[in-house]
């Protein structure tokens, strides 16, 4: 018996499956990472904790938003666009001054002995406050903090928070750093129960 | 001139196309590489509001998502145009939670568990009151760490 050739196997359609492939993954991918303003919310409490009025109201920034998408800031309507100078203003008060909030001396790592403001941004809305405010408040409530923590950052470490935040995987003294600004400017937002005052839905 | 005019019909030369299937291949890796298959479809409006101080969430495997929102268009006339709770593939109500929590949790390796991100999708028109509700309910079931889903832009408006 004489040995065959083997035909060669027609590479033709190959293309055409691989098209074929191709097209099924182009139609049911999804590429867009989902992004998003990160939150911690308080963990479950069983009573009212007793030291809760002990908090003085200076220390207090209140911001109530009604149902009319209105924002009331420690007793001043005001626009969402104006919030955030607002606040960063009672988060980077000098100490002693009797209307802003008290200080209090914290060691922080690679900081020392500093002041740090026992400041509190307390956030109240109303259940019929549209999705759309709440979000922009709270937008602005982390833009008042991220620009307060890259000032601090440039000035005390010559770099941007959010550039200490990115490399902090990379060394543990950036990881430190950026701790250290986390503490003298630690993002404490208070939401309250909201209230059903105007309004249904 | 016509000294090098070619003789006899000559049309165009095919073009290679041997090379296509490797082309075609090289794509369809990438895409099987980046793709993630659609999860849910959506049964709720959902138009994410827009944020200036976005974070990216880190571990896609490791979100869960709620939706809220308005019935869409299809489906108003069955279940009217109130906000709605969207849980994987169904309309759920604010007591299904707990469970939803629950499944999420058992779905995911043990060491994980807490770390689950529960990322809310919630339509920019849904008044707060739903939202407070489901963030009260996932409070009591321990899912703490939440994502308010929005879009990354510039600047803001009033």
């Amino acid at each position: 018996m004489g040995r065959r050739d083997i035909p060669e196997i027609n590479a033709g359609s190959m293309a055409d499956i691989a098209f074929l492939l191709l097209i099924f993954f182009l139609v049911t991918t999804t590429m867009d990472t989902d992004t998003g303003l990160i939150r911690k919310l308080p963990p479950p409490i069983d009573e009212l904790p007793e030291d809760q009025d002990k908090v003085k109201q200076r220390n207090i920034f209140e911001i109530l938003v009604n149902s009319n998408d209105q924002l009331l800031v420690e007793g001043e309507y005001m626009q969402v666009t104006e919030l955030r100078e607002k606040a960063k203003a009672f988060i980077a008060s000098e100490p002693g001054n009797p209307t802003m909030p008290e200080f209090k001396e914290t060691d922080i790592e690679g900081l020392g002995v500093v002041q740090v403001s026992k400041q509190i941004i307390s956030l109240q809305n109303d259940n019929g406050t549209s999705y759309e405010m709440y979000i922009k408040v709270q937008n602005e409530l982390v833009a008042a903090y991220n620009e307060l923590r890259n000032e601090f950052a440039q000035q005390k470490f010559n770099k941007p928070y959010s550039e200490l935040v990115q490399k902090s995987g990379s060394s543990d003294a950036i990881k430190m750093k950026m701790k250290a600004v986390k503490k003298f400017y630690p993002q404490r937002i208070s939401e309250a129960e909201p209230k059903k005052v105007g309004g249904t839905e | 001139m016509s000294k090098f005019r070619k003789k006899g019909k000559k049309g165009q030369p095919a073009v290679n196309t041997a090379s296509l299937p490797d082309i075609v291949f090289m794509l369809l890796f990438f895409f099987m590489v980046t793709t993630v298959m659609r999860e849910t479809t959506l049964k709720v409006e959902n138009i994410t509001p827009k944020a200036t101080e976005v974070q990216k969430l880190e571990k896609k495997s490791l979100v869960a998502y709620l939706y809220i929102g308005k019935p869409v268009k299809n489906l108003q006339g069955a279940f009217g145009t109130a906000p709605r709770i969207q849980l994987n593939d169904a309309f759920k109500t604010i007591d299904d939670i707990p469970l939803f929590v629950e499944m999420e949790k058992e779905s995911r390796d043990e060491a994980e568990r807490n770390k689950i991100t529960w990322s809310l999708k919630v339509d920019s028109k849904t008044k707060m009151g739903i939202v407070t509700e489901v963030k009260q309910e996932l409070r009591k079931v321990n899912a703490l760490k939440l994502n308010y889903s929005t879009k990354k832009t510039d600047r803001i408006s009033n």
